[in-house]
């Protein structure tokens, strides 16, 4: 067991304990800082898998922008300090039961499939050839998805401003003072 | 609320991990499941947000956010 291993586990250990405390948190800014935790500990599993591109945008878009949003939203709607109600009995176990039939489906699945690594071709990327085939227009290139997530991405960005857009009255309209020159 | 959200969150950064684990062990030649990663990102992005702003306009209807709350549509 070389070092590479064990921070291999020391890091998988960090995201699954983050998860589970993340998703079993009373309160729930501590809840959010354990998804904190578990992010970062994602990003540093992909730095560990020498994908550094990823790593850099998971770091970016979910630990600089998703937690601080969650976190906004927290402060903003309920007090951080109430502790969430205990959920219900019949729920919880359900949804153990799902946890446990899932797990146990894809390790079986897993255990019968038998993965044969490929040895020969070591995998360095480099941003330039992502950057390539993402805007190729050829056999491999992935222009056509790239268009259609930033359709989706202004759509998005569209329907939150509409959604959270307050309501005003249509009679309002802006007085001006009477006596005092435009 | 903000709790489905962040397991929302948490399962579609497992669906990352897979994407890219195997994209360098099995395929290592290949760059289809960074692509993946990172449209899976953004699609969450776009999500979280999305969710945020439904969040706070249900918290300004309903001066609560548990789903159990909202239930005008329900039957």
């Amino acid at each position: 067991m070389n070092a590479s291993e064990i921070l291999f586990y020391i890091i998988s250990a960090c995201i699954l304990v983050g998860g589970l405390l993340a998703v079993t948190a009373r309160k729930i800014f501590r809840s959010a800082i354990f998804l904190l935790f578990s992010l970062i500990g994602i990003a540093a599993l992909f730095f560990w898998m020498e994908v550094e591109f990823i790593a850099a945008v998971q770091i970016i878009i979910y630990a600089g922008g998703i937690v601080v949003l969650i976190i906004f939203s927290i402060f903003l709607t309920q007090k951080s300090g109430d502790e969430m109600p205990h959920p219900v009995r019949k729920r919880a176990v359900f949804s153990a039961m799902a946890v446990l039939l899932g797990f146990a489906f894809t390790f079986n699945l897993i255990r019968q499939y038998g993965f044969t690594p490929d040895p020969v071709a070591s995998f360095n990327i480099k941003v330039a050839d992502i950057g390539t085939q993402m805007l190729s227009t050829k056999e491999h290139g992935y222009v056509l998805p790239f268009e259609v997530v930033s359709i989706l991405l202004l759509a998005a960005m569209i329907g939150c401003i509409v959604i959270a857009m307050k309501t005003k009255p249509v009679e309002e309209k802006i007085k001006i003072p009477e006596g005092q020159p435009l | 609320m903000i709790t489905m959200l962040m397991a929302v969150e948490l399962i579609l950064n497992s669906v990352n991990i897979n994407f890219v684990a195997f994209n360098k062990y099995l395929y290592p030649g290949k760059l289809d499941g960074v692509f993946f990663a990172i449209f899976v990102i953004t699609i969450a992005a776009a999500e979280a947000a999305i969710a945020i702003a439904i969040i706070i306009n249900l918290y300004r209807s309903h001066h609560s956010i548990d789903v159990e709350d909202a239930s005008e549509l329900k039957y």
